[in-house]
């Protein structure tokens, strides 16, 4: 009984090495959500990234079909592998509204060039006003807005191949 | 070797490519009013840096860091007070942003199991310290 006692320490501590350790290998979730979903869009006006496209305020989020809000930025690789997906989007007839956010006219020019351009719209968020005023922590972050202006889901990261049948089902829902 | 220290230095400029847009008005400037300044460090170190999360945003160089610098900045010249610019923040993006432990319903344990800790620390020692205490005093007869 009395040696049992001597090893407690060492029994203690071999635990919290091994809890730290499996800790160690465990996938931390860094996404941190934003509380805007389920309230309305705030009220915002942005001029345009790039010449030829015009740039997006509030009042274009109201009335016809749900849209997409889709944070972004030529600076950021996810934004890249996400392109094509948001083709795709667009391709289900998905109005896609764009906000570029602390990025240079010619490098917006350059990338939708690049890796094509799913926007009927792109403001410019050159010190990440629109970013805070809706809770967005990063680039690329995607999100559903009704008919009505309000916000009803948010997607952090970039969208995926299997991102898009969800993204579907959240317009689909933002109907009603 | 030199060779590779100077390629190292090129590859590292794309890091910085993010950073080619001047940045926000408030971000790097202190406002003219001493007072006014003192409100916002006060307020920028209780708040975290969204994108580097273990720091505040008085003491993040990132750009996200500065464009909410720039919020607090501007706010308070608008003439918000401290408390209203982080309800403001705390209602977008929750308790996260805030760099400061406020008790809350999920965090009281936290203030509450020291306190336990120690009035139960306390109450051992008082009745050690009081049994020894009267073990002299019957000694002494």
């Amino acid at each position: 009984m009395n040696r049992l006692i001597y090893i407690a320490p060492l029994a203690l501590f071999a635990f919290f090495a091994g809890l730290a350790g499996y800790m160690l290998t465990q996938d931390k979730d860094q996404a941190i959500p934003s509380q805007m979903v389920e309230q309305p869009l705030p009220d915002f006006a942005l001029p345009p990234a790039t010449d030829g496209i015009p740039g997006a305020s509030r009042k274009d989020f109201v009335g016809g079909e749900p849209r997409l809000l889709n944070i972004w930025a030529s600076w950021c690789l996810p934004c890249i592998a996400e392109a094509p997906q948001l083709e795709a989007l667009r391709d289900e007839g998905v109005e896609i509204i764009g906000i570029a956010v602390r990025d240079e006219p010619e490098n917006v020019a350059d990338f939708l060039a690049r890796y094509g351009n799913p926007y009927t719209r792109i403001g410019a968020d050159n010190i990440s006003e629109l970013m805070i005023e809706i809770g967005a922590s990063g680039v690329p972050e995607t999100y559903v807005i009704d008919a009505d202006g309000n916000i009803r889901y948010q997607h952090i990261g970039d969208i995926r191949a299997d991102t898009i049948p969800v993204l579907l089902e959240q317009l689909e829902r933002a109907r009603s | 070797m030199r060779v590779l220290v100077l390629l190292l230095a090129f590859l590292s400029v794309p890091v910085f490519a993010q950073q080619t847009m001047p940045p926000a008005p408030y971000a790097y400037t202190q406002l003219d009013d001493p007072a006014l300044e003192a409100e916002a460090t006060a307020l920028m170190e209780t708040l975290r840096c969204l994108t580097c999360q273990s720091q505040s945003i008085a003491d993040s160089d990132a750009p996200m860091a500065g464009d909410m610098r720039h919020q607090v900045r501007a706010r308070l010249v608008a003439g918000e007070s401290p408390t209203e610019i982080r309800a403001w923040l705390t209602r977008r993006y929750g308790d996260y942003v805030s760099y400061q432990p406020e008790v809350s319903a999920t965090t009281w344990p936290l203030f509450a199991i020291p306190l336990a800790l120690l009035a139960i620390v306390a109450l051992v020692l008082l009745r050690r310290l009081g049994k020894r205490r009267s073990d002299a005093a019957s000694g002494a007869d």
